[in-house]
């Protein structure tokens, strides 16, 4: 159960083509094809969450699915709070999922 | 490369000093379009017409806007028309600006601030501000447009009210479903339920059922009475809209083939799972929203997908000053001016009124702002169609609205500012022990809205909450005074990139606030 590409062979737009690429998520690599977002590549995995809330460490993913809400950043290549929903994949991408504690202070 | 671009691709500081004495007086006048979009590509097209010197931005890397999401270049089929409406429509507007080297289409490109003319210092009605390169990338390049005339088409985005366990992974907006059945062929799961509000559930259970999923209901919270208030008022209005009653049909239609069940009166109160969604509650709503107790009814899901209307993205609008209605959309007069000269507002931005609405906008708006006026004979065509059109947003909200009697399906303990995990509950006691009504204090103690996401998921949802439940506060004032709309930075970015710019082009205000 969960999210999941649409096979091509079934899809009735008829695709003509898709180039796969791969990608590695906390070190485990990931299948996928070019053109996909992050969010997509991840979430065609049945991998439902990848960030871990501040406060609570609740576990979150994908929501709004166009760049609003913040929710699915990832660390890309070393770039920070990048938002898995706009950034495409490129092949060879290192995505590594955030869990940003509080300041001590904060708690 | 048009003179616009030209000149607007140097530095900052560099264009401050050479737009003006690099251009003859006689040259094209030059406007700005900000969202590619239904609005924003019929504002371009027209705007070309009139011959100005047109560019295009948006910060996705295809055109479109929501509407019209589709998959990459790189990923070609032989009947992508069939996920879409007026596919047709989209593709003249696009190959057209496409080989137009009077149109220059500027994508990934990030708007992050507006300066007025009088913090910008010169005649140009504004300076914009944008970053240009990879979705929050490190290293994109700036540029700073001062168009003579600057046209807004950002569009609006879904407004999903919080419930218990809306923070479950597994639980998305209707439009992050439509998004990436379109724009990626993927689907969010494999049992899933569409619930809230609005005729945008319909086209979200039909692209979800295209991508092979199991829909198990649509639930619209509006009951019968309300949606016959809406539709039904002079329905010789309609007459002119036939072709949105094709579109809708079309819908019922693939809803009747996927038996796919439309539900009015019921509202999904409650999702339920530890670390993902596992199953939704059901229960039947009165005419005000509130749960009716004993008609709960729980389903198996691995997917919910929830939107209950939709909110205007003001952002860019009220940075550049632009005034807004009581009902808080940007106020254009007959050619789509807004209150401040040379800016121009169409599209979902001036009421949510669908597509067809936001082309005649787009199309005034544009024709307007290269030098046209809203009376041409060339615009009667628009212009006739604006007046069929608009009249939706209207139903929309008769039929659609959000009523008042939603907060009582909360919990102390459901998240309400999703970003900084602000339960109801807190919201409630520090409201009671601070008498703080007012947005501003509310935010300072609570943290609900100063996350990441700047308060666009929850910002409304906070102002109602407070209106709701406290004394009239700040949430019921005109639209001059604290919103959460209102966002120094128009678009979280780095220090570092806001380091790297040239301080003169940076407002004292831009400071206070960059990328947590």
């Amino acid at each position: 159960m969960g999210a999941r590409m649409m096979p091509s062979r079934h899809d009735p737009i008829r695709p003509r083509g898709e180039q796969p690429i791969g990608i590695s998520i906390d070190g485990e690599p990931v299948a996928g094809v070019e053109g996909q977002t992050i969010a997509g590549v991840v979430l065609a995995t049945g991998r439902l969450a990848w960030r871990k809330t501040s406060v609570d460490g609740r576990p979150r993913g994908l929501f709004c699915g166009i760049g609003v809400c913040f929710d699915c950043i990832v660390t890309v290549n070393g770039e920070r709070d990048v938002r898995a929903c706009q950034r495409r994949a490129t092949d060879g991408d290192v995505v590594e999922t955030q869990h940003d504690e509080l300041p001590e202070a904060a708690r | 490369m048009s003179p616009a671009s030209a000149a607007s691709a140097a530095t900052p500081a560099s264009a401050a000093r050479t737009v003006y004495a690099a251009t003859p007086a006689s040259a094209a006048r030059t406007v700005l379009v900000i969202g590619a979009g239904p609005a924003g590509l019929a504002a371009a097209k027209a705007a070309r017409e009139r011959g100005a010197s047109v560019t295009l931005l948006d910060a996705a890397d295809a055109t479109g806007g929501q509407y019209w999401r589709h998959l990459p270049a790189s990923r070609p089929s032989a009947n992508e028309r069939a996920l879409h409406h007026g596919w047709s429509t989209y593709t003249a507007l696009h190959d057209e600006l496409d080989r137009d080297p009077g149109c220059e289409v500027v994508l990934g490109a990030q708007v992050w601030a507006i300066e007025q003319a009088d913090a910008a210092g010169q005649p140009a009605p504004v300076a914009v501000h944008v970053l240009v390169g990879p979705p929050d990338g490190t290293a994109r390049r700036g540029r700073t447009f001062r168009p003579d005339a600057l046209v807004l088409a950002t569009g609006a985005h879904d407004r999903t009210l919080p419930f218990p366990g809306w923070d479950l992974p597994g639980v998305f907006t209707a439009g992050a479903a439509q998004a990436f059945a379109k724009g990626e062929r993927v689907a969010l799961g494999e049992r899933v339920v569409i619930a809230g509000a609005g005729p945008f559930l319909l086209p979200v259970a039909a692209s979800v059922a295209a991508t092979g999923a199991k829909v198990l209901g649509v639930y619209e919270a509006s009951r019968v009475s309300a949606l016959v208030k809406g539709w039904l008022p002079k329905p010789w209005q309609l007459v002119g809209a036939a072709k949105k009653g094709g579109e809708l049909a079309g819908y019922v239609g693939t809803h009747l083939r996927h038996r796919i069940p439309y539900v009015t009166g019921r509202a999904v109160v409650a999702a339920h799972g530890t670390d993902r969604v596992e199953a939704v509650t059901v229960a039947e709503v009165d005419a005000d929203w509130s749960p009716i107790a004993g008609t709960e009814r729980r389903i198996e899901v691995d997917a919910v997908c929830v939107s209950h209307g939709f909110t205007p993205r003001l952002e860019l609008p009220i940075a550049a000053g632009c005034e807004l209605t009581p009902d808080r959309f940007v106020r254009v007069d007959d050619g789509q001016g807004t209150s401040v000269p040379g800016v121009y507002a169409a599209g979902e931005i001036t009421g949510i009124g669908g597509v067809d609405a936001a082309l005649a906008e787009g199309e005034i708006a544009g024709h307007v702002a290269a030098g046209g006026s809203p009376r041409d004979a060339d615009l009667a065509a628009a212009v006739g169609a604006r007046r069929t059109f608009t009249g939706f947003a209207a139903r929309i909200e008769a039929a659609h609205g959000i009523r008042q009697g939603w907060t009582s399906w909360l919990e102390d303990d459901t998240v309400v500012c999703r970003c900084e995990e602000v339960p109801y509950g807190r919201l409630r006691e520090t409201r009671e022990a601070t008498c703080a009504s007012g947005l501003r204090s509310m935010k300072l103690t609570t943290r609900a809205g100063l996350g990441i996401c700047q308060g666009r998921i929850c910002g409304r949802t906070v102002e109602q909450l407070i209106g709701a439940t406290g004394e009239a506060g700040e949430a019921s004032a005109p639209a001059t005074s604290v919103t959460t709309d209102r966002r120094p930075i128009a678009s979280p970015l780095r220090i570092g990139e806001l380091a790297g710019r040239d301080p003169n082009t940076i407002t004292h205000r831009a400071s206070e606030k960059g990328h947590p």
